[in-house]
């Protein structure tokens, strides 16, 4: 047969007709191992689909004579995963979170989990470094509303803050001024009170007489000292840190009109064994007691 | 006894520099056996490199109990590389580094003293088919016997013939496979496991792949892979001078070359008498009377080859020989030039070489055995805490390369009233660092905001290792509010 393109003369293979400004392209065979690797993938392919799961049907797919799955695969390979793990978790799962504390490996473990567990669920509020923002406590200071002891802050995770679960920390502090309690005048005698309280500048007339407001309004939960009460998520009003903010027209806003914060109960929602981990996880930040 | 003729070979150098197309289809070489003295250094050269990487995996070096006790091991699950006395972690890697410019400078040093000797007689490539050429050769025959094989109908000694050789090929490179997975774990625990079917799946399939690649290198590539492959040829022309050594064929002395005259008259006429025994014995499948040619080895075995016909018709030796190019392209009347040692290439080549080893060494001998790294917190940079002190995080890794457990104090430098406390650590500060581990702590530092005076303030963590009284410093910072 003779061919309908030219021979190139160099090489002795045809061309394929193809010219661009005199160049012209060899129709090059392709080498031979290369053309039987190719026969050897349709080969192949052909078998793969009998015993792959791959052909596209209307409502499912063709699954193949060995029933391999991808979801069952990545199924197993969690459940491997966890048993790898269980030495740890079964432990984690029986101790009171004081003892994991307590429990070099279980610490390190938990820290581990609770750290991973902490970005997903906890970073959104408190900030990825737990530095917290106004409103959001920092969890890494040794400042604590509800407690910082690792089973008080098991609780804390467990339950959540005014999460409307029976077991939740719950309290409220009155809005004196919106609710009438106090005139404003009582108000803005107080709040230059609690500025004196925490070491801040005030007015020391004022602060004298917002003194008698406090013993009859804010001891009750706050203290007569003003140093707080865990039970009842009262801040210490005579420290260095402040949830909403240290100046006066926070202060004055909150005393007004009460401010408080809401955390979901994680009961339900994470697993028992992850409970336990961000517990031991936020109470290793540096702060807890 | 009067010699009568010189065997003449009728063959054509398959690589020539006149004719180097783009793409040629391989055309098979057939190297003759030559006898002689570099011959014999090929033999020994061979039988060392050979034993050297048969036999490395299987020495003992005994580094007490909690360490391998094999000598030269490739850790990868665990991270560590043991030679000998050395043992690297993977944050040590520039030793590598440096160990691969002691190589470069090395072989840049050896090139200039005597040309591709690398090439010649210790590439692997060369090696191994040297190696395989020979188990061809106890099979089929000398070059004349093989290639009356290669034309030979398929008769049952034929397909008997190629059956043995390519068994023999492969059983080797079975063994060059399966010897390199031994360089990766407990050479004799893995061999147990290996015969047993024991051994993890990427043991197979990496002796699999070295079977395969050493079988087709040696066997069939060959000299395919030195011409178009290897980038070291390419080097060359950087690394030689006119003084360095190559294997060169006396023009002055061999032409003009003719067939042996019966009875040796040499009036008028060169010493090479056209014999192509040069030619036959060429892994290469050149002519080396063409001149220098990126092909040539090196090997020296048309200098063997060569020199048994010289003795045979009673000419001195050395018609090829190693020798500078210079004197290869010198005039006919200039005298030889000797060779010299020292030359400015070699010197400097040896003096760079002296000095990375010398880095490497002082490096590798007050390498410290305890090592710390000191990460800051940076989110948040620093916490206030209730009674307006300033507190700071940190993670202190301590690196125990010993294989004993080390016992640490810590110590805060550079704030007076720092009070500092380590996670899950009573307040002796006594940090525990497990052999061959790195330990991980929580450092806490805090102080007063009195005690700052800027936003970052200088300070150093001290490491006291309690047994030997060696003290490890560490600086870092520690971060404030600011004025």
């Amino acid at each position: 047969m003779t061919s309908p393109n030219p021979i190139d003369e160099v090489t002795g293979t045809e061309t394929t007709g193809h010219e661009w400004d005199g160049i012209r392209e060899l129709n090059t065979p392709l080498p031979r191992w290369w053309l039987y690797v190719m026969y050897a993938t349709i080969v192949w392919s052909i078998g793969y689909w009998i015993v792959m799961p791959s052909w596209p049907l209307i409502s499912s797919y063709s699954e193949g004579v060995i029933g391999y799955s991808d979801r069952v695969a990545v199924a197993e390979r969690l459940a491997e995963a966890r048993a790898g793990q269980s030495e740890f978790l079964d432990r984690i799962a029986a101790l009171p979170v004081e003892e994991i504390v307590g429990d070099a490996a279980l610490r390190n473990f938990s820290i581990a989990g609770g750290e991973s567990a902490f970005a997903v669920n906890c970073s959104q509020c408190h900030g990825r470094g737990a530095a917290g923002s106004p409103g959001y406590p920092n969890l890494n200071d040794d400042n604590w509303l509800w407690g910082g002891t690792p089973e008080a802050i098991y609780h804390t995770i467990r339950y959540g803050i005014r999460s409307g679960h029976d077991e939740a920390r719950d309290s409220a502090m009155p809005a004196f001024l919106r609710d009438q309690i106090l005139e404003r005048g009582q108000v803005e005698d107080v709040v230059e009170y609690v500025l004196k309280l925490s070491g801040q500048e005030h007015d020391g007339e004022r602060a004298d007489r917002g003194k008698d407001v406090f013993a009859e309004q804010c001891i009750a939960c706050h203290g007569d000292q003003g140093k707080g009460n865990i039970e009842l998520g009262a801040p210490n009003l005579t420290n260095a840190l402040w949830l909403f903010g240290d100046d006066r027209a926070t202060i004055t806003s909150v005393v007004s009109n009460s401010r408080r914060g809401v955390m979901p109960a994680w009961e339900g929602r994470l697993d028992a064994v992850v409970l336990k981990q961000l517990a031991v996880f936020v109470h290793s930040l540096g702060g807890g007691q | 006894m009067k010699l009568e003729s010189i065997e003449r070979i009728d063959v054509r150098p398959v690589n020539k520099k006149e004719s180097r197309p783009l793409y040629a289809k391989r055309k098979k070489i057939h190297p003759k056996r030559a006898t002689g003295n570099f011959r014999k250094v090929k033999w020994v050269v061979m039988a060392v490199t050979l034993a050297i990487y048969y036999l490395t995996p299987w020495i003992r070096w005994d580094r007490g109990a909690n360490a391998p006790d094999q000598a030269v091991l490739i850790d990868l699950p665990a991270q560590r590389f043991y030679f000998f006395f050395v043992e690297i972690w993977p944050q040590e890697f520039y030793y590598l580094t440096g160990l691969l410019i002691l190589a470069a400078f090395g072989l840049f040093l050896i090139t200039s003293v005597a040309g591709r000797v690398w090439c010649g007689y210790s590439c692997p490539q060369t090696v191994w088919t040297d190696l395989f050429v020979t188990v061809e050769r106890f099979v089929e025959g000398d070059r004349g016997a093989r290639i009356r094989l290669d034309g030979a109908p398929w008769t049952a000694k034929k397909i008997g013939k190629r059956a043995i050789k390519h068994a023999l090929w492969l059983s080797i490179a079975m063994l060059t496979g399966g010897a390199w997975v031994f360089y990766f774990a407990d050479a004799p625990t893995l061999a147990v496991d290996l015969v047993s079917l024991d051994a993890p799946l990427i043991g197979y399939m990496s002796i699999a792949v070295l079977t395969g690649t050493t079988y087709l290198l040696a066997g069939f590539a060959r000299e395919q892979l030195c011409i178009y492959m290897c980038p070291w040829p390419r080097i060359q022309g950087a690394l030689l001078d006119e003084n360095s050594l190559a294997v060169t064929y006396h023009r002055n002395r061999g032409e003009a070359r003719g067939p042996y005259r019966k009875g040796g008259a040499w009036e008028g006429r060169g010493h090479c008498v056209d014999c192509n025994q040069c030619v036959a014995a060429c892994p290469m499948g050149i002519d080396i009377r063409d001149g220098q040619q990126l092909e040539c080895i090196t090997c020296a075995l048309c200098i063997d080859a060569c020199n048994t016909v010289m003795d045979r018709v009673g000419l001195p030796s050395g018609l090829i020989s190693y020798d500078t190019l210079a004197n290869a392209e010198a005039p006919p009347d200039t005298p030889r030039r000797p060779y010299r040692l020292l030359r400015p290439r070699t010197i400097i080549y040896t003096a760079l070489l002296a000095l990375v080893a010398a880095i490497m060494a002082a490096t590798l001998f007050t390498r410290s055995s305890l090592d710390v790294n000191l990460l800051r917190d940076r989110n948040p940079l620093f916490v206030v805490l209730s009674d307006g002190s300033i507190r700071n995080g940190y993670t202190l890794k301590i690196l125990n390369k010993d294989h004993s457990v080390h016992q640490l104090t810590l110590r805060v430098d550079g704030l007076a009233a720092a009070a500092v406390t380590v996670l899950g650590s009573d307040d002796t500060l006594v940090l525990t660092a497990a052999p061959d581990r790195v330990a991980s702590y929580r450092v806490f530092v805090s102080t007063p905001r009195s005690d700052l005076t800027s936003a970052s303030t200088s300070v150093t963590f001290v490491l006291t290792d309690m047994a030997k009284a060696v003290e490890v410093r560490q600086p870092t910072t520690f971060r404030g509010p600011g004025k």
